[in-house]
């Protein structure tokens, strides 16, 4: 009995903490999202209803903020494996040198987001003082100059994608750098000796082998580039609806708080539309991987 | 075992795994390049002086007179040094808090026994589910109806546990032999002791790379800060670097931002140059970012 209430008093700072920050939360979001005319500062809302998500959906900012989480999801998640991919079998063939280039790449891991966002921002960036070396680098080819903070929106994607890809690739180059070196070496020997082409050793062994990891990353990166933010708010600042570059967290969190605040239901419904985006999304991934991923 | 070839079959596939191999290294020397450039960029901006920096159309690669002035001008014109102090407060305090949940409640899990313990195991692996992005606007409405925001505690308190961490150290805890434990019993040694004594000693590894992955999650973080301090005495480094950006030495302080933004970077580059294989191993088992 009294080793009993230990356990519990053990457990108790994690339940009050997840109780209070992480389970309540759940339930009081879906109630708030059901909540209609809910507003922070009357504390007062007048029915029950799904009328926040019709607003949220029919909100052209949210639509905007929907648009650039497609695109931007659409753009990185296969580039960003695709490299990483690339990447990982480059470092996989060589032998020197490879600490060296395996430290240097996870460096953007550690670092803070919104700073070095703002030195791709500068980069980027055309001032009249100057137009800013990616320009300099276009001009080469004879194209530019473009504003690439607050000039077009093909521009402005660009960047974002790019920035994006440069933040994610640390994390999947590590993850396939060990599952590529957790492949059994017997398997190539094999190959070796039957003399098999490269190409088909790398498609009948090699990806077949690093394909549970492979597909891990493609669902966290489509997770994780649905809940894209901070990367735009370092390119284009605080006000992405301003800046046409607003994400649907990003929508969530001005529903919440700043000039356009004070909406928690708003918020909550775009949320929780979220996560059924990336719920379905996530599904339809372990529908497509159980046809391809191989599992030993 | 190589396969045996014949001379020239073995020379001219010599030769064109030479050609590989140097197209490797020059693809992964291009990529390293990328990587590194934009820290080389503003290290080189910060040393150049306000006026080389906008005298320049084209931006030069290297600097011959490097100053130290805008280093200088970054923390006597905004409060840089507030926003670091900040960051460390929230850094250690929320670490500290959070090893102490999760310690003692995968001690719970790993060791002690009580009705319904795998039930409530298996609950706590559900709310690894649960994205921040969706208890974010709760928490929010809490802590401000707690009237801790502008607080320590509101940055701190919705950041200090971690489902995944009392699960890494669980199953931690639990390789540790059964035996060690009952011999201590017979003892008379107490849990807490036990615990601390044993437990902690022997998972050590463990227990140090969840400390390093949280501080550089803290150190990071904007969102909740964001959200929770309007205060700029209240301000972590990344909330600091955004104020900076939006008004800070006026818009145009390219140079002295740039020293900003290095000294913001130094500390977590300097923790992963010390600790990289930890943050590696640590980051691969169950990091996530991206």
């Amino acid at each position: 009995m009294k080793s009993i209430l230990r356990a519990w008093l053990y457990l108790l700072p994690a339940l009050l903490f997840l109780g209070v920050f992480l389970v309540y939360p759940l339930v009081d979001v879906m109630i708030y999202s059901v909540e209609e005319g809910y507003n922070s500062t009357s504390g007062a809302s007048f029915g029950v209803g799904l009328y926040n998500f019709a607003y949220v959906l029919r909100d052209p900012f949210f639509l905007m903020a929907l648009r650039n989480t497609v695109l931007l999801v659409a753009i990185t998640v296969p580039l960003s494996t695709g490299i990483a991919l690339l990447i990982s079998l480059g470092l996989a063939s060589v032998k020197k040198l490879r600490h060296l280039f395996q430290t240097i790449y996870f460096l953007p891991y550690v670092t803070n987001t919104l700073a070095v966002g703002l030195v791709f921002m500068i980069l980027f960036k055309k001032t009249p003082y100057t137009d800013g070396l990616a320009n300099l680098f276009l001009r080469i080819f004879g194209a530019g100059p473009v504003d690439f903070i607050d000039g077009p929106y093909w521009a402005k994607m660009f960047v974002l994608c790019f920035y994006t890809i440069w933040v994610v690739m640390p994390f999947k180059i590590l993850i396939l750098t060990s599952a590529l070196a957790s492949v059994n070496d017997d398997y190539y020997k094999v190959a070796r000796i039957d003399a098999t082409p490269r190409w088909r050793v790398f498609t009948r062994i090699t990806l077949p082998m690093i394909s549970p990891m492979l597909f891990y990353l493609i669902v966290t990166g489509f997770i994780g580039a649905f809940k894209a933010y901070s990367d735009a708010v370092a390119l284009f600042g605080v006000n992405l609806n301003a800046a046409e570059m607003n994400t649907i967290v990003g929508y969530v969190y001005d529903m919440l708080y700043g000039d356009s605040g004070g909406y928690p239901s708003y918020a909550a419904a775009a949320a929780l539309i979220l996560f059924a985006i990336v719920l379905t999304v996530t599904t339809v991934n372990l529908m497509v991987s159980r046809k391809h991923v191989f599992y030993d | 075992m190589k396969p045996e070839k014949t001379p020239s079959g073995k020379r001219r596939e010599g030769a064109g795994k030479t050609i590989l191999t140097a197209a490797v290294y020059f693809f992964l020397t291009v990529w390293a390049l990328f990587v590194l450039f934009p820290f080389y960029w503003m290290l080189l901006t910060s040393l150049k002086s306000y006026s080389a920096y906008n005298g320049e159309y084209i931006p030069t690669f290297f600097t011959l007179s490097p100053t130290p002035g805008n280093y200088l001008e970054a923390f006597s014109a905004v409060p840089l040094a507030g926003y670091f102090l900040n960051t460390l407060i929230f850094t250690l305090a929320t670490t500290a808090l959070m090893l102490f949940v999760i310690v003692f409640a995968a001690y719970a899990f790993a060791r002690l026994s009580f009705p319904g313990k795998d039930l409530l195991f298996s609950f706590f692996l559900s709310l690894m589910m649960i994205p921040t992005e969706l208890v974010i606007i709760t928490n929010f409405q809490t802590i401000t109806a707690w009237g801790m925001r502008n607080t320590f505690w509101g940055l701190i308190l919705p950041s200090v546990t971690s489902v995944f961490y009392i699960y890494l150290l669980k199953e931690n805890f639990e390789q540790v032999p059964d035996e060690l434990y009952k011999a201590a019993k017979v003892d008379g040694t107490s849990d807490l002791k036990y615990l601390f004594k044993v437990m902690i000693p022997i998972c050590r590894p463990t227990i140090v790379t969840v400390t390093i992955l949280k501080i550089i999650e803290c150190w990071n973080s904007y969102v909740w800060p964001r959200l929770i301090t309007d205060d700029k005495a209240y301000f972590l480094v990344s909330n600091g670097i955004q104020e900076i950006r939006e008004n800070g030495f006026g818009r145009e302080n390219i140079p002295a931002m740039m020293a900003a933004v290095v000294v913001i970077s130094v500390p977590l580059i300097l923790l992963f140059l010390v600790f990289r294989k930890k943050i590696m191993e640590g980051v691969s088992r169950g990091g996530t970012k991206g």
